[in-house]
């Protein structure tokens, strides 16, 4: 099919974001991070099998400041993506798709993300686990 | 001009009759994910990371063991159905089916060796 005069949908560069926008591409940003975070779970849990001197330096690398970092973005990207993906999957039942209930639930997920992130390092510091 | 109708002129033409499939198994292993992962977050706050000793144990109870089997297969999953809808939707040609079958090949060594290493260390202990 010839894609030539056709008239093209708004380009990105020139398309002011949007929440709903935003928090859709954020989604997918966010899946990928975890796909990182999976393999570094691997990681981890490898190190556990490997032994005593495996372990230690697998928790030399991941607590080390910017690793820990990563973690503290990869944490956000999780409770995102599981807020964001519960948000998608009441949309499949059909559910919340006046445009005030999605920035309604949108900025919801914004809400839920920041404090359970900012709950769990709470937590994890005070425990000394981090 | 064709006699066939529309339905048999595009069966067989690409993702036609699979896509439901993979939709459903996204929705299905992030229901579970939902699951797993809260408990994960919430084992790891508990959890003495600091010492092998105390992970070996954790790991040690079967149920903690199945659980983060269960996680790390399910994660895999959801991840390679995932990343594979991302590649499709940006990446073309020959470099396309290449990403695709390297996303396959490292998410099934990450399900492979995450699995390993959890039976090793709650069956073998130490």
């Amino acid at each position: 099919m010839a894609a030539g005069n056709r008239p093209l949908s708004p380009h990105l560069q020139i398309y002011r974001p949007q929440l709903t926008t935003v928090l859709s591409i954020s989604h997918r940003f966010a899946g990928m991070a975890l796909t990182a975070g999976l393999l570094l779970l691997v990681y981890w849990l490898a190190s556990v099998a490997r032994g005593e001197a495996a372990y230690r330096d697998a928790m030399a690398v991941l607590g080390s400041l910017p690793v820990k970092f990563l973690l503290f973005l990869g944490t956000l990207a999780f409770f995102y993506h599981l807020a964001n993906g519960i948000r998608h999957l009441a949309w499949d039942c059909g559910w919340g798709f006046e445009i005030r209930q999605v920035y309604a639930s949108g900025w919801t997920v914004v809400a839920v993300t920041l404090v359970l992130t900012l709950l769990t390092w709470a937590l994890l510091l005070a425990g000394g686990g981090a | 001009m064709s006699l066939k109708t529309p339905l048999g002129r595009v069966l067989g033409l690409g993702a036609a009759g699979t896509g439901v499939g993979h939709w459903w198994q996204q929705r299905v292993t992030a229901a579970a994910l939902a699951l797993l992962g809260l408990w994960f977050v919430i084992a790891l706050i508990g959890l003495e990371t600091a010492t092998r000793a105390a992970v070996v144990d954790w790991i040690g109870s079967p149920l903690n063991a199945a659980l983060l089997a269960l996680l790390v297969l399910t994660a895999a999953w959801h991840s390679l159905l995932g990343t594979q809808v991302i590649v499709e939707d940006y990446v073309d040609g020959a470099g396309k089916v290449i990403l695709l079958v390297l996303l396959q090949f490292v998410h099934v060594a990450a399900a492979a060796v995450g699995v390993m290493a959890i039976l090793r260390v709650a069956i073998g202990g130490q």
